[in-house]
């Protein structure tokens, strides 16, 4: 296994809009009578625009993070590029196999961590591992070792005959990596894979991402996590609107913040000459409003700047509310990309 | 098509299937039994109802089992793994076009109607005791009617595990499955309706008119029942229109 070749990803124009609510494939909720209310109501011209002409190359052995807010179409991307949903436009390669035309060949390729677990529950942990590598023809006996072997990998051996339903999302989320790793996929995709985990798990879980990108794995992760992708990504792009908006390193990525560093300012108010003011400050390189009417001055330093900035402030006779300093990081090129925090 | 990864999936469901096994033998025989013990014991030795009748109800009683756990096998499971918990994603992702996924699950809910066919067969014959006389001339006919009515069954599950969602179920059960049954002349041939004409009519658009029919023809000759060639027609008629109808809704289902 250790001497096969590692398999790129590669996406042109990728374009997906949604006529009517996403079904289950991208999110799941949705319960109704689907086929009668069809064609009774008047027709609703509802259109989401999950992906906007979204291309992207991942190198093959590579582990590239897309990091992005709720709703920025990252599931969708993953979505599309395991079968999972048909593209509106655009076309998406695992390996030399276009995605939608060869779909089997490529399940075969991939293996998926979704964003929610969707494990068997009619099964136990065990069961689900040996289950899935049936359905991936690996030969009886090999299975079961393999089995094995994962849920010891994963530290789920305790639990592993039991059924999953009363499992932690912690347990669960493992077993999810492990189910996906069965049939010894070359290339991995991880939706979200540490959301809602607890500090200790998330670091196993990144130990586990890097050991099995280590063995030949292309691994594609999406997170609104900006440590997780600073952690764990070779490459990093950053989507919003279903966009690509930016692309590099996490290092260069950082760099390309202008300053680096973010002081947030809440003002009770802000005129004009103030913030001119603020500009040409030592240091400044960039002002800007945002919506919630706070004020970013995009700088060299973070904390040395507040005095100057506490004065001028003063002299304006404009009340400071809240501060907040940010280091140079994934998460302020976001906000300088967007105008808008990660988390919002 | 990926017979590995077919026949896995129906290990699975086997696996879960005898698991579960009391709990769907006890769904499969009670009620059923229930209906036998009253109708077939309670009002035939009373003198309410005459003893030919259990002959009647047999084949009846064999059809609604069938159809009703092949449907109930198929439409649940789906129903919840296409919505809340997804589950169905694993075996969509696996290396098989997804068609076969619906195919599978077609295939383990014939199985399982096949299954409480044969388990509520004899014992409903033996919860009546005498006078049922059953006719087994004709087993080829038997077993080409179970195979088209399992099919039947699990095709309707199919489109309701599909098309009805979580919350809806049990109305559906209630509101469209209820009457499909009364009026599936499970409990009476379909010549007695002779005195309401146009229900007479009007019932022929029910599946599992065909279904019960079928199968008086199959093992009670003897009383009247619908043609041959209408029963094997409205069987195939019906099995097509479901699989198909219901493989659409899958389709749309399983792909985003």
């Amino acid at each position: 296994m250790g001497e096969t070749v590692a398999i790129g990803i590669r996406a042109e124009g990728l374009r997906k809009v949604y006529t009517s609510p996403p079904p289950a494939a991208a999110a799941g909720r949705g319960a109704g009578f689907s086929f009668f209310a069809r064609g009774k109501r008047p027709k609703q011209k509802l259109e989401i625009v999950a992906l906007d002409d979204l291309s992207l190359e991942v190198a093959p052995g590579e582990i590239f993070g897309l990091l992005g807010p709720n709703g920025a179409g990252k599931s969708t991307t993953v979505g599309v590029l395991t079968t999972r949903i048909r593209p509106t436009a655009g076309r998406a390669w695992i390996g030399e196999h276009d995605v939608w035309r060869e779909r089997v060949p490529v399940k075969r390729l991939v293996g998926v961590v979704p964003q929610r677990p969707n494990l068997d529950l009619a099964l136990t942990a065990r069961e689900i591992l040996v289950f899935h590598g049936a359905y991936f023809g690996v030969p009886a006996a090999e299975r079961v070792r393999r089995a094995q072997e994962l849920l010891e990998r994963f530290q789920l051996t305790d639990r592993a005959d039991r059924l999953v339903l009363g499992f932690s999302g912690g347990m669960l989320q493992r077993l999810s990596i492990a189910r996906a790793l069965m049939h010894d996929p070359r290339v991995l995709f991880l939706d979200e894979p540490s959301a809602g985990l607890d500090p200790q798990t998330r670091l196993l879980l990144w130990d586990l991402i890097r050991a099995d990108n280590r063995r030949g794995t292309t691994i594609l992760l999406t997170t609104h996590n900006m440590e997780e992708a600073d952690e764990l990504c070779s490459r990093v792009s950053i989507v919003d609107h279903g966009r690509m908006i930016a692309l590099g390193t996490p290092e260069e990525l950082k760099r390309s913040i202008p300053g680096g560093y973010v002081v947030r300012l809440h003002l009770a108010a802000a005129p004009p000459a103030l913030l001119s003011r603020f500009e040409r400050l030592p240091g400044v390189t960039g002002v800007r409003t945002s919506g919630d009417g706070a004020v970013d001055l995009y700088a060299d330093r973070g904390g040395a700047l507040l005095p100057e900035v506490a004065r001028l402030s003063n002299e304006a006779a404009v009340e400071i509310r809240d501060v907040k300093i940010s280091e140079p990081s994934l998460e302020n090129l976001f906000l300088h990309h967007t105008g808008r925090s990660l988390r919002d | 098509m990926n017979a590995k990864t077919f026949l896995a999936m129906l290990r699975r469901d086997a696996h879960v299937a005898r698991r579960n096994f009391v709990t769907l033998l006890l769904q499969t025989l009670f009620q059923p039994m229930l209906l036998v013990f009253v109708f077939g014991k309670v009002m035939t030795s009373s003198g309410l109802i005459r003893p030919e009748y259990k002959g009647m109800l047999l084949p009846g009683i064999i059809a609604l089992a069938m159809l009703l756990s092949g449907v109930w096998s198929v439409a649940m499971p789906l129903v919840s793994e296409f919505q809340f918990t997804r589950e169905i994603e694993d075996r969509l992702l696996s290396p098989i076009e997804i068609e076969w996924v619906a195919v599978e699950k077609v295939v383990a809910g014939m199985l399982q109607a096949i299954a409480a066919g044969l388990v509520v067969l004899p014992t409903a014959w033996l919860v009546m005791g005498s006078g049922v006389g059953l006719s087994f001339s004709r087993p080829l006919d038997f077993v080409l009617l179970a195979l088209l009515v399992s099919c039947l069954a699990a095709a309707i599950g199919l489109v309701l595990g599909t098309s009805v969602g979580q919350t809806q179920i049990g109305l559906m059960f209630s509101l469209v499955i209820a009457p499909m049954i009364f009026f599936g002349c499970a409990y009476y041939p379909w010549s007695a309706l002779q005195v309401f004409p146009t229900l007479q009519k009007a019932v022929l658009i029910n599946p599992i008119v065909y279904a019960s029919e079928g199968f008086r023809s199959a093992l009670v000759p003897r009383f009247p029942h619908l043609p041959r060639l209408a029963i094997y027609g409205g069987l195939v008629f019906f099995d097509l229109l479901f699989v198909s109808f219901g493989m659409r809704q899958f389709r749309r289902k399983a792909v985003g």
